[in-house]
């Protein structure tokens, strides 16, 4: 694995990107307990994974196919129903531009 | 009560089906507020459940599950009752469908008790990392966790004294360490026996939806009421009846270097006691790999899943929500800083980082050839063994002020024996082996993809051992 540095810009990028507001609080918290998860992970470098291919599911899975036709799903009514950010049968969002 | 005597009981009416729902209402009215098990919990809804399975025993129609109270662990979608996962973002969702064990459930006669405490989105190893409801108490000890994160599962299975069963959810040990912490039964199946729809996701590749029930056989009968394969979620298999098989002389494997990682010698010799009392035979394996990496390559790939299931809560088409004001990245961001817990932040950003350009392929897809390898190994020894036995925690249920302590990582490295067999999906189940001070140890059963009634089954031989 590279080395990464581990550090507080690294950090407010990386939650920048998935969408999280880091208070100064937070980011004095979860530096040093970051550091450690990733400083276990390396240990995952010791492993020769020459010639194995990934595991993206534990089992042994067919694809599943199925014809094209459109089938029952819920109504837009129930679409809409656990939020009050809506309009003309749309979900209403924050502006974008 | 087992749960089958129970429902023959219900369907010839020796037993009312309402005046049980009202005995099981009261006790949960009285005790919740003390223990926290449920973290939505309405008497009405339980009771008007009860009316109509009434009818339904009087319209002469049975269920495999006729009359008997389930709970529902609170990341399980039940139509019409507030569904969180034990996170505030998902405050005051009330999904619109019911998950498919739901739909098995119902159709089967069951009455749906309310929603059980977990760890917010199953990130958790002691139920103590939720921002809804409250941290579930121990029955056998108020000042010790329940253990995570199906925490309110176990923890109501151990406490109440009428018939009931658990759904319950597993992603890296989250059944079998709370079964283990109060001293009840539990089966995980093997990834994919049993419909993840309706589930919200922690990781898609982990995930696994089971049961706990106060002995293996009241488990059992959930589960086989839940496996199946389903149209609406393409990774379910195909499965036989979970009918207990007649077991001919099994050979069980101990982990060496899992016993050897174990410091509590006396949790190792309750474990070994309960194996030898069913005289089985035994024999030393080696797993050093599963036992070295396994919690590695698991909290990375949990991880890197989580952070993109995780993705989707944005405060705008269910749950939590705010003033729409701002560009959509500060609302977004607004609502999701304010709805996730630490623990979900930390997890979300390792997760974000371990997927992000230059580093995918040295961490998630390294740690996806890792699990291969896991898998190999396991496969390898299973040619000499029929299951594995072991100890499922390295501890028994500790105090909540001992967790406070932990960091992060000491607490993932409590999943050191539960986390391998998850990693690679294989069936395991656990039981009581015994008490350490008036506290569970429980012991873990583990077998080969798609052996799930042959673990079940050995489990409870080992049950039944004195």
């Amino acid at each position: 694995m590279p080395k990464v540095v581990v550090d507080k810009d690294l950090l407010v990028k990386v939650a920048g990107n998935a969408r999280l507001n880091l208070t100064d609080g937070e980011i004095k918290k979860f530096l040093p307990q970051l550091k450690d998860v990733f400083e276990s992970f390396s240990a995952l470098d010791e492993v020769d994974i020459n010639s194995l291919e990934p595991s993206f599911q534990p089992i042994k899975l067919e694809n599943v196919f199925r014809e094209d036709v459109v089938e029952k799903c819920i109504s837009n009514e129930d679409a809409l129903a656990n939020t009050p950010h809506k309009k003309d049968g749309y979900f209403k969002g924050p502006k974008v531009i | 009560m087992p749960v089958s005597d129970f429902v023959d009981s219900i369907q010839s009416g020796k037993i009312s089906v309402v005046k049980n729902a009202e005995k099981i209402v009261k006790e949960i009215s009285s005790k919740n507020s003390e223990f926290h098990h449920f973290n939505n919990f309405d008497s009405d809804y339980v009771l008007a459940q009860a009316e109509q399975i009434e009818k339904r025993i009087k319209a002469g129609k049975g269920g495999r599950l006729l009359g008997v109270p389930v709970s529902v662990k609170d990341c399980v979608c039940v139509k019409g009752v507030e569904s969180r996962a034990g996170s505030k973002i998902l405050s005051g969702y009330k999904p619109v469908f019911d998950a498919t064990v739901i739909e098995k459930i119902k159709n089967e006669g069951a009455i749906i008790l309310g929603k059980t405490s977990q760890d917010e989105f199953g990130f958790g190893t002691f139920s103590v990392n939720h921002t809804a409801g409250k941290i579930p108490l121990n029955p056998l000890d108020k000042t010790r966790s329940c253990g995570g994160s199906s925490g309110g599962s176990a923890g109501f299975t151990a406490l109440t004294e009428n018939t009931h069963v658990a759904i319950a959810e597993s992603t890296g040990g989250s059944i079998a360490c709370p079964a283990s912490f109060c001293g009840v039964a539990s089966i995980t199946p093997t990834y994919g026996l049993v419909s993840r729809f309706g589930l919200m996701d922690y990781a898609n590749s982990l995930d696994k939806i089971g049961s706990m029930g106060k002995s293996i056989d009241d488990a059992l009968l959930l589960l086989d009421v839940m496996r199946g394969k389903d149209s609406k979620d393409s990774t379910s298999l195909d499965s036989k009846s979970l009918e207990k098989p007649v077991l001919k002389k099994p050979v069980v494997g101990l982990p060496k270097e899992l016993f050897d990682a174990i410091q509590d010698d006396e949790i190792k010799e309750i474990v070994l006691k309960k194996i030898s009392s069913a005289g089985f035979t035994a024999k030393e394996i080696s797993l050093p790999l599963n036992t070295k990496y396994g919690v590695a390559a698991y909290y990375l790939i949990a991880m890197a899943e989580a952070s993109t299931n995780l993705a989707k809560y944005c405060g705008m088409r269910y749950g939590l929500n705010g003033k729409l004001e701002g560009n959509f990245n500060d609302y977004f961001s607004g609502v999701r800083s304010t709805g996730f817990g630490d623990e979900a932040k930390r997890r979300v950003i390792i997760g974000t980082f371990a997927r992000m350009s230059g580093f995918r392929d040295a961490y998630y897809l390294r740690a996806m050839k890792v699990r291969t390898k896991l898998i190999n190994e396991f496969k390898s020894v299973f040619k000499q063994v029929d299951f594995f036995a072991f100890p499922a925690m390295p501890v028994v249920a500790p105090k909540f002020s001992e967790i406070e302590k932990l960091t992060p990582m000491e607490n993932y490295s409590m999943d050191l024996c539960t986390v391998p067999a998850n990693l690679a999906g294989m069936p395991h189940a656990t039981i009581n082996a015994g008490f350490k001070e008036k506290l569970p140890v429980g012991l873990m059963v583990m077998g080969n993809h798609l052996h799930d009634a042959k673990v079940v089954s050995f489990a409870s031989k080992l049950e039944d051992s004195r």
